[in-house]
């Protein structure tokens, strides 16, 4: 630190930690996929890993209420948030161009079109391309197809309120008014959280009213993939929302600085974004 | 308040030393270390299991191994050269170098900095296991290709666990590459006046960012359809297991920029130093650089021109691949117009250099040939595939990385090596290079294919010579290592500029360099 206003933190635990917790979460994931254990291990790791979370966090928002940081740290973190958002863009995006591969190349191809004329009078002659499709051996049976209607539409209609009540939080901080920064906040917490009930519920509905399952072909398998993991990104949004809530509760963060609540903004809008993609091509289109 | 801040300020001076220090460091020169060390074994791991590849392939017929052990060793040896070898080598020299060359005290996000190494060892250690599992390793290829690869035994999980873990590790290094450049460099130093490896490593970064979340994506796909029953790779079920191939293909191609821009990095850097010229054409450079990283994400299906894909797409792939020769060819050509009336010196980094350039561009012409869609047809999964990478990733990355580690140990350790040591380790490795890899061109050409542990008779004699240059390789990297801890015995004698024609801000710091590279930033004009 001699002389240099750049905050260097010290050395620290935390890292090797979270490496022991993730390692025993995924060998005890693997060893459960396997058939050969049950799920304890995976949940030891996972307990550990939140503890380590907790811990590593804590250390950080002291250190940022301390006021250790200085615009350029503040500016390496918005850089690290904004890249990583970009990393999650991409994981989603292998699992749109999955879908999009199925049925604009796969199916039409399992169907006769293109070079695909002898594997379909070979193996599958009866076989039309018709979307959404289990595939050719009717995998998983004959199921019914999520509707756009509805739940989804109620959805998407939750998530962009939370988007707008999140941005008006947004603005209560920065101008200071902090009633208003928490309604926003506990606003968007509860949609969020509706978003996620609702999901869960329309899974229910799908296994057991509409026979849709993850393995009813490629359709289940993009349906379930894509709004698996954009509900799981929505809960883990949900939860750090959560504890942005608490934070300003306990009066944390300034009209200037308070990137800790913008980049679970940022994260917010970004699984909005992705719900919006899903909503038009996995349910509507 | 007060007294946690007072506390953690404290804590702050409290330095830790034995294991404790580097598993808990948080300084670019200690994780850049470890990255560097770490690829260093692995690079050994790595290699003994080609030395067991080659050992069999000595002559035709099965005499050291079982078919699918052979198949273990080639799919882990891949893995292990490629994730635990050659990339961790670039992010170890990109902790060492970026910050000093920037004129930063340190990277961005330190605490992440640590995190991304110590996933490292833990990762490894589990894909590594699998190989004394009863089922044994993975088999299927580092591709990790279905149908095969969903059929493999209990290491499957662990395997892709391990590959999802060295992502993370790589995308959160690369979020702190750019971070750190982006905010960190001193002032004066704007984009284009920046080292050439800072740039390279930017753009690399960038690549890392969007090219291992869509592996993540393909892996979890591959995990699905083989435990919880979805079909992305299952025609039956609608899918196709070529979407794999275009998924992994779509990581994979950028995959191989990842591994060769830093190298272009670090050969831009140490041909002007030898030459006592600037480099020629540094904006050129730049713009070559970023056009090779556009173009790889346009390009990947050259890898699968055999599966049957629509002509046009054939077609496309393969002028988007050519497309690539001519960003290439600029740097080549800007390497030697540097050289060009240079006064010229050829100490060990700069041979290592000078034969990247010329190997590397073998390695590249070889990828022209197979670029050429008609003409794949032939050489596909064959030994002139074998041959065409290895060009491109031992005289060339790994040539890069050698030639790095001499360039800038004066300046981490403050002690030169021994330069004979280090002219006899170049021509031994260059010499068996050669050996090694140039006959796989002549039987992947005559139709030897790839991964088998056997093969026709008439292949025979150029094995042989294969074989016999790859443990000569082998052993002449143990004279690397020995010349590594040799020159850490030495006394300090290094001087701050260690080198009369090199350039930067690293060579304005005493060596070896302070554990903080630059408390205050330096003025850059």
């Amino acid at each position: 630190m001699s002389g240099s206003s750049y905050y260097v933190p010290h050395e620290t635990k935390w890292p090797f930690l979270a490496t022991i917790a993730l390692m025993i979460m995924f060998i005890g994931l693997a060893n459960y996929m396997n058939d050969e254990s049950t799920l304890t291990l995976t949940l030891t790791g996972l307990g550990l890993l939140l503890i380590v979370i907790y811990g590593w966090f804590s250390y950080v928002v002291r250190e940022s209420e301390g006021g250790l940081y200085d615009d350029q740290v503040d500016m390496s973190f918005r850089w690290g948030m904004a890249w990583f958002i970009f990393s999650e863009v991409m994981f989603f995006a292998a699992f749109f161009g999955a879908l999009y591969y199925a049925r604009e190349l796969s199916l039409p191809w399992l169907a006769g079109d293109g070079s695909g004329v002898s594997t379909n009078q070979e193996l599958w002659p009866s076989f039309e391309n018709v979307w959404p499709s289990n595939g050719p051996a009717n995998y998983g049976g004959d199921f019914v197809v999520m509707k756009a209607a509805g739940i989804p539409a109620l959805n998407t209609i939750i998530l962009l309120i939370s988007g707008l009540t999140v941005t008006w939080a947004h603005h209560g901080l920065k101008e200071g008014k902090r009633n208003q920064l928490i309604l926003g906040l506990i606003a968007t917490v509860l949609l969020g959280f509706i978003f996620v009930g609702f999901q869960a519920y329309e899974y229910s509905h799908a296994y057991n009213d509409l026979n849709l399952k993850m393995s009813s072909g490629i359709y289940g398998s993009t349906f379930y993939m894509l709004t698996g993991f954009h509900g799981f990104h929505v809960t883990l949004g949900a939860i750090m929302l959560t504890v942005i809530l608490f934070r300003c509760i306990r009066g944390h963060f300034s009209n200037e600085n308070h990137f800790g609540f913008e980049a679970v903004a940022w994260y917010w809008h970004f699984v909005d974004v992705v719900w919006l993609g899903l909503f038009v091509f996995v349910y509507w289109l | 308040m007060s007294t946690n801040i007072d506390h953690i300020k404290e804590e702050h001076h409290h330095q830790p030393s034995g294991l404790m220090r580097w598993i808990t460091t948080t300084n670019h020169k200690d994780i850049g270390s470890l990255y560097l060390w770490f690829s260093l074994l692995m690079f050994f791991i790595g290699g003994f299991m080609a030395l067991i590849i080659r050992a069999e392939l000595f002559q035709p017929g099965l005499q050291l191994v079982v078919p699918g052990f052979f198949n273990q060793m080639t799919t882990m040896h891949a893995l292990i050269m490629i994730f635990g070898a050659l990339m961790p080598a670039f992010v170890g020299l990109a902790n060492w170098q970026l910050p000093m060359m920037i004129g930063a005290p340190d990277m961005a996000l330190p605490r992440l900095n640590n995190w991304s190494f110590w996933i490292l060892p833990f990762a490894f250690t589990m894909l590594l296991s699998t190989l004394f599992f009863e089922s044994g390793g993975p088999a299927a290829g580092w591709t990790l290709y279905p149908p095969l690869s969903l059929q493999g035994g209990n290491s499957m999980p662990f395997v892709i666990f391990s590959l999802h873990l060295l992502g993370a590790s790589s995308i959160l290094g690369a979020i702190n590459v750019i971070a750190t450049i982006l905010n960190m460099r001193a002032p004066g130093m704007t984009l284009m006046k920046m080292p050439i490896f800072v740039w390279t490593w930017l753009i690399t970064a960038f690549l890392l960012i969007a090219a291992m979340p869509v592996l993540a994506g393909a892996i979890t796909m591959l995990l699905t359809d083989r435990f919880y029953g979805t079909s992305f790779f299952t025609a039956a079920g609608g899918g196709d297991p070529v979407l794999f191939q275009h998924i992994f293909w779509f990581f994979g191609h950028p995959e191989v920029y990842i591994l060769i821009l830093p190298a272009f990095g670090i050969i831009s850097t140490i041909i002007p130093a030898f030459s006592r010229k600037k480099l020629f054409g540094y904006d050129s450079m730049v713009y070559a650089t970023a056009s090779i990283a556009l173009l790889s994400f346009i390009v990947w299906a050259h890898h699968m021109f055999t599966v049957g894909m629509p002509l046009a797409g054939e077609i496309f792939f393969m002028f988007t691949t050519m497309l690539i020769a001519v960003p290439t060819g600029v740097k080549v050509f800007n390497w030697v117009a540097t050289m060009w009336r240079g006064s010229m010196t050829f100490e060990t980094p700069m041979l290592f250099s000078l034969a990247f350039i010329i190997l590397f561009t073998i390695g590249g012409f070889s990828g022209l040939m197979l670029a050429i869609t008609p003409a794949d047809f032939q050489y596909h999964d064959t030994y002139f595939v074998v041959a065409h990478f290895h060009y491109v990733l031992v005289p060339g990355a790994i040539f890069a990385v050698i030639a790095a580690v001499y360039y800038w140990l004066p300046k981490w350790t403050g002690k030169m090596y021994n330069e004979t040591l280090g002219k006899v380790h170049f021509w031994m490795t260059t010499v068996f290079v050669n050996i090694t890899f140039f006959p796989m061109h002549f039987v992947g050409l005559a139709g030897m294919p790839r991964r088998i542990p056997d093969y026709a008779v008439q292949f025979t004699d150029f094995n042989m010579i294969a074989s016999i240059g790859a443990f000569g390789f082998g052993l002449s990297q143990l004279l690397f290592v020995y010349i590594l801890f040799q020159t850490l015995r030495q006394p300090v004698t290094a001087a701050d500029k260690s080198w009369e024609g090199a350039e930067g801000l690293e060579w304005t710091l005493p060596s070896p360099a302070p554990y903080h590279s630059f408390d205050t930033p330096p003025k850059v004009d």
